[in-house]
């Protein structure tokens, strides 16, 4: 490649597609987390990392398209996240005194 | 030098999304988690979505991450056990998480060939002006569902993290 040419890339700033692939890779590492590991903590961060990706590419999109709509899906996806950890947080609580374990190979009931 | 930005904070965000699910205890979980988010905020910014970065640092990387960590240091949670799993789900994990990244980069290509570029500074309807006027037109209404699941998320919090009376 000409140097010229090498300059011109540097300049033209970063394929839509790259953040798209971002965006992938770390969802596809959420789902890895939610799968794998074991403690139900570390699951839900998992979940939290899977929302982050894909606000990413909301945003991505926001900006290919020129329009602020986008941003606002990410906003609202950021709301209802906060809801989730609030909720989700309070059920892991009352789980862990009901059964004292956070292992979700132990839960496997829903009544006790 | 958007390139150099975007490899670098890529790099940080893909590092520690790893290094989420690789840690064993909780709390190195939550500290990567919140590498990830202040990474992602940065990108936010080279898309020109300044206040959705800053919300991002403030709501996911301040509020939710210090509830996480408020749990865990509640239930003192510790190192995670190894447990036995089947034979066919320790080979076929892997493979399958890789065949879904795969099918997502794929279809990511092959649905926008020619999207374009993002470069810093391309689109400036990012603000809290642009952000706020379209939230007060456009999508009032989402916005007032929106406080009605957070009084929702309130009230259950509390009702399911109460000690129970006898």
């Amino acid at each position: 490649m000409e140097p010229a040419d090498a300059l011109k890339l540097l300049n033209s700033g970063v394929p839509v597609s790259w953040y798209l692939t971002l965006s992938a890779i770390l969802f596809a590492v959420g789902v890895a987390g939610f799968l794998f590991r074991r403690n139900i903590i570390t699951v839900f961060m998992c979940i939290e990392l899977m929302l982050n990706a894909v606000n990413l590419s909301f945003i991505t999109f926001a900006h290919q398209h020129r329009q602020a709509s986008g941003q606002l899906f990410a906003f609202f996806v950021m709301v209802v996240a906060a809801a989730e950890a609030a909720v989700g947080l309070a059920i892991i609580l009352t789980v862990f005194r009901n059964r004292s374990t956070l292992n979700i190979d132990e839960i496997n009931t829903l009544k006790n | 030098m958007d390139i150099f930005f975007f490899l670098l904070f890529a790099f940080i965000a893909v590092i520690a999304a790893v290094n989420v699910v690789l840690q064993r205890h909780p709390i190195s979980s939550a500290l990567s988690l919140v590498g990830v988010m202040a990474s992602l905020a940065v990108l936010y910014l080279l898309l020109g979505a300044e206040f959705i970065a800053m919300a991002q640092l403030i709501v996911y990387a301040g509020a939710i991450m210090v509830l996480f960590v408020f749990v865990i240091m509640l239930l003192n949670a510790g190192t995670e056990e190894r447990s036995g799993r089947s034979w066919l789900s320790q080979v076929l994990g892997v493979p399958a998480i890789v065949a879904l990244l795969g099918l997502l980069c794929f279809f990511a290509y092959k649905v926008f060939p020619n999207a374009g570029f993002v470069k810093f500074g391309d689109f400036t309807g990012g603000g809290a002006k642009e952000i706020g006027y379209a939230l007060f037109t456009e999508y009032l209404l989402p916005f007032e569902v929106t406080s009605i699941l957070i009084l929702i998320a309130i009230v259950g919090a509390i009702v399911l993290a109460r000690k129970e009376l006898d």
